[in-house]
């Protein structure tokens, strides 16, 4: 059994299709009256966020609560506490009072990790994103919502453009589609892609045109306007040419292909607004899915005596 | 200070002197007095005898690089908690790192360091002095005073860091050949490592944790290669940990230039594959690399082309490894594991004997940092400084039992055959079973 | 999840043809209480009340010549003993069109034993509307209730042991349709409150 969330890498094929299929019915309950079911009344989740990202936060929130459990948010954000004994104090601090999952994000890559086998507590933790390492249940909403619009991912073509270098979200979509059997191309300039992305279960491309031919997916990742100021691409006007989502790129897809983006997104930069707000962007669907997602894994962890995911199916 | 009064004579029975002749030896006054047949004969009234058959033999081991982080980080060693590692580790004569609070850039600091080895009396506490003010990399620290001093400092590293501008560089190199000086260069291009975490390369990109590439290490190494070559200087390279280093260092050797160059037991021992668990034991500088490099720099060993086993012993604090990786200190404690870690890399699989491990481990090293009486054959009339190993029982690594103020060992539970059992410093018995005689 | 490896010294008490037949009367008895099926909506449990449910429906529609809304009501995040197993995946909740708000609802089971599902099954209806009465339906009743829940149609009544272990088995979903019963089986089978489905 694993107690815990770190990484897509942890999720069998039988794991990833239960969350999918959890989440699945639990997204049902969304469009009830009552959005609520009682299965995690009296437990309690925390949220600690080292890192600002209100829209994992809420999303995380409103599954847990929609679960009945107790939610306390624990902003740890501020120059103070990026210090290592502070993750420590938090989490002893955490354990004293009781949780029985915490949700982290970090901006350390590795500290879920740390978290979960560190002895300091022991509760599940589940990974909200960590550095540029893993951002699991992105990973799981992205194939949740790919699912409801290609009904299968078997197969399917996903091409993935951007930084990759410093993206936890193309980690962990990478492992997961490998997983669950898509064909998975990064796109990027070489300077995005990290050192020993050759070994990943995926292709990579610098060349979007060519690799957007026969894609059933898009997926678009943020680009951080700083990291023109570290030379990994000139300027901000040669990306958007050579990397980004127009409309005239778009037109060239198929009809059933979708386009996605994990948020939030620099308009104009790796997507323009045409794409973004035209009917094959998903993205606001995508934020939808969170929260039945995290309610998967939330319920799946913590509902029963022990979790359900890695057992030997 | 210490050893006012002679030691007694004692008389070794039966070790295998570097791993070959089992033989009895006999030390008195400090000095090896008799070897084989003589020995028991020569023996007083008063000797003790060590019983010492089943060990090997080695001369004292010498640590080119040791953090004893006194002064400044006493939380996390003394020179006396340094030194009692090192005496458990087998080493009768370490270097101390100058990378210390104040930095040992003056005579004062290195004098400083130097009484404290004496006070402490465990081992000879050989300082380092830095080669840049305050390791600012910019101007010369006074390396004629420092190796005027009381100290006799000869070798100058700014370690930690790298002196990556390439005139003064040249600069130090040259200066340092009026006083018989060496710089050892911690070789690691600045730009090409900011923030860097750990091994660039399969596991850095799974991980998400910034890349150190071997690169960085080895465009250093190139560069003062061709720089101690062009000005006719003395290098030594710290902590060589990749097979592109190696093959330029064995290049530089066929040229003729004048370079040595140390490797430390964990990357001779452990890969980035140990990262994975993100436990920040294993977060060290420069960081472990791949199974690749380990092989590498085992066989540069093994063939000469790297010198020296050196520990780079780094101790720190508890708060500074528990906690996650990014906010983690660099470094391991080795002192204490450098040999059995070592003989398990190399003496386990066949690429040096004993005697090799003692040329690796003691001799060059004592050449390197120009040390008299250490690093001698195990000969009639030769200082007595030697250790008795253990090479037979299996032991598993007890960070508890450390005489290290620091536990950050990466080989807890580890386990390993070759142990020292008992260390001579000038005929003294310094430590005997782990732990330290003061 | 059936347990057939305790078949072999299983008994078989209904045959596919007393299914049939215990079926068929629930079915005439459902619409004699309700006089009619004007706002009867048949909700099954998973997993073998959900097939059992169905066939109920498809024999009240033939006697009124109208369909039954017909549907499933998971109660997995309802029961009380979710601590104390592994966290499972869920069955489906899927409500007929016209919802359940003032309907009769009739809750189908294959097997009614202590009645913590039954009362499971009340928690989740709460939360899916209001109907006007709940009645309850199972192919087999085998005692041992641990609530104050009981049966409004059954399809037989089977006087067990505790140790003792009741499978139905469903053609839609076994292949053919049986009531057996089992020797003892250990410890799981001795506490009542695991009943679900043809596992118990």
């Amino acid at each position: 059994m694993t107690r815990h969330l770190l990484s897509a890498a942890d999720l069998s094929l039988d794991d990833a299709t239960l969350i999918l299929d959890t989440a699945d019915e639990l997204a049902r309950v969304s469009d009830r009256p009552v959005k609520k079911l009682p299965t995690l009344r009296g437990r309690t989740v925390v949220n600690l966020f080292f890192e600002d990202s209100t829209r994992t936060r809420i999303s995380f929130e409103a599954a847990a609560k929609r679960l009945s459990a107790d939610v306390i948010n624990f902003s740890a954000k501020g120059s103070s506490v990026s210090k290592g004994e502070s993750l420590k104090d938090t989490a002893l601090t955490l354990e004293a009072m009781g949780a029985d999952a915490v949700v982290i994000r970090h901006p350390a890559s590795g500290a879920p990790h740390t978290l979960a086998h560190s002895g300091w507590i022991g509760g599940s933790i589940v990974n909200a994103g960590d550095g540029t390492h893993e951002h699991p249940t992105q990973a799981l909403l992205d194939a949740f919502t790919m699912r409801r619009h290609l009904s299968t991912i078997s197969g399917r073509k996903v091409v993935i453009v951007g930084d990759v270098l410093h993206s936890r979200v193309a980690r962990s979509n990478v492992l997961l589609l490998a997983t669950l059997g898509a064909e998975v191309t990064l796109v990027a300039p070489p300077t995005l892609l990290p050192v020993g992305v050759g070994q990943w279960p995926c292709e990579h491309s610098y060349d979007l045109d060519a690799s957007l031919v026969g894609a059933d997916v898009v997926m678009m990742l943020r680009v951080q306007r700083e990291r023109m100021n570290a030379a990994f691409f000139p300027s901000v006007r040669e990306y958007s040419r050579r990397y980004g989502l127009d409309a005239d790129r778009m037109s060239r897809l198929a009809d059933h292909a979708i386009v996605m983006h994990p948020g939030p997104m620099n308009r104009g930069l790796e997507i323009t607004a045409a794409v973004a707000d035209s009917d094959r962007a998903v993205i606001i669907e995508q934020v939808t899915n969170g929260v039945s997602v995290r309610m998967a894994v939330l319920y799946l962890l913590l509902g029963g005596s022990d979790s359900a995911l890695g057992g030997d199916q | 200070m210490t050893n006012t009064t002679s030691p007694a004579d004692v008389l070794i029975k039966g070790a295998s002197l570097l791993g070959a002749e089992v033989s009895d030896l006999l030390i008195v006054d400090g000095v090896i007095a008799a070897i084989g047949a003589d020995a028991a004969r020569a023996t007083g009234s008063d000797c003790q005898t060590v019983d010492a058959y089943g060990l090997v033999a080695l001369p004292g081991l010498v640590d080119l690089h040791t953090h004893l982080r006194e002064p400044g980080r006493e939380d996390a060693e003394t020179v006396a908690s340094g030194s009692a590692a090192a005496a458990v580790g087998g080493f009768t004569a370490v270097h101390a790192m100058a990378n210390t609070d104040p930095v040992a850039d003056t005579a004062g600091v290195v004098e400083q360091v130097w009484h404290l080895g004496r006070r402490a009396g465990l081992c000879d506490v050989h300082p380092v002095g830095a080669v840049t003010l305050g390791l600012g990399g910019t101007e010369l620290a006074e390396l004629g005073a420092m190796a005027e001093s009381a100290a006799r400092v000869r070798v100058f590293s700014d370690d930690g860091k790298c002196v990556s501008d390439a005139v003064l560089m040249r600069r130090a190199l040259e200066y340092v050949k009026a006083l018989d000086g060496v710089v050892a260069q911690h070789a690691q291009e600045p730009r090409l490592t900011e923030g860097a975490q750990m091994n660039e390369g399969a596991v850095s990109a799974v991980l998400g944790l910034r890349g150190w590439p071997a690169v960085a290490e080895e465009s250093i190494i190139a560069r003062d290669v061709l720089l101690a070559g062009h000005v006719g200087s003395r290098l030594h390279v710290c902590h060589v940990s990749t097979a592109g280093s190696v093959e330029i260092l064995r290049w530089a050797k066929g040229r003729g230039v004048d370079v040595t160059a140390e490797v430390t037991p964990h990357h001779l021992f452990l890969t980035d594959e140990h990262v994975r668990t993100y436990d920040p034991r294993f977060k060290v500088n420069p960081p472990l690399r791949t199974q690749e490099d380990v092989d590498a720099v085992r066989r540069g060993l093994a063939d000469g082309t790297i010198d020296a086993i050196a520990t780079d012993h780094a101790p720190h604090s508890i708060e500074d490894k528990d906690c996650e990786w990014a906010a983690a200190a660099m470094g391991m404690v080795g002192l204490e594991t450098a040999l059995g870690v070592a003989a398990a890399a190399m003496v386990d699989t066949g690429l040096l004997d004993w005697a090799g491990m003692a040329d690796r481990m003691s001799v060059r090293p004592a050449r390197i940092g120009r040390l008299d009486g250490q690093g001698r054959p195990l000969n009639v009339g030769e200082p007595a400084n030697l250790v008795l190993v253990d090479t037979g029982t299996r032991y598993s690594v007890d960070p508890q039992s450390m005489q290290s103020r620091s536990r950050n060992t990466p080989y807890a539970g580890v386990e390993l055959t070759a142990r020292p059992v008992a260390t001579y410093l000038r005929g003294r018995l310094t430590a005997s079973e782990g732990s330290a005689r003061r | 999840m059936v347990r057939s490896e305790s078949s072999h010294e299983a008994r078989e008490v209904l045959d596919a043809d007393d299914v049939q037949r215990a079926l068929t009367r629930i079915a005439h008895e459902v619409l004699e209480r309700n006089k009619g099926a004007q706002s009867v909506v048949l909700l099954g449990i998973p997993s073998r009340g959900v097939p059992l449910a169905q066939r109920l429906a498809t024999r009240i529609g033939e006697v009124e010549g109208r369909a039954v809304p017909v549907g499933s009501l998971d109660i997995t995040m309802f029961r009380d003993d979710l601590r104390m197993r592994p966290a499972r995946g869920l069955g489906r909740t899927e409500l007929p069109d016209g919802g359940i708000d003032d309907a009769v609802v009739v809750l189908v089971d294959d097997v009614l034993y202590s009645g913590r599902t039954i009362r499971a099954a009340l928690d989740a209806l709460s939360e899916l509307g209001r109907p006007q009465s709940v009645q309850l339906a199972v192919l087999v009743d085998r005692g041992h209730r641990q609530f104050p829940i009981r049966a409004d149609y059954v399809g037989k009544n089977l006087p067990t042991s505790t140790r003792e272990t009741v499978q139905v088995l469903v053609s839609e979903l076994d292949g053919s349709d049986a009531v057996l019963i089992g020797g003892t089986e250990g410890d799981d089978s001795a506490d009542p409150s695991g009943e679900q489905g043809g596992s118990v």
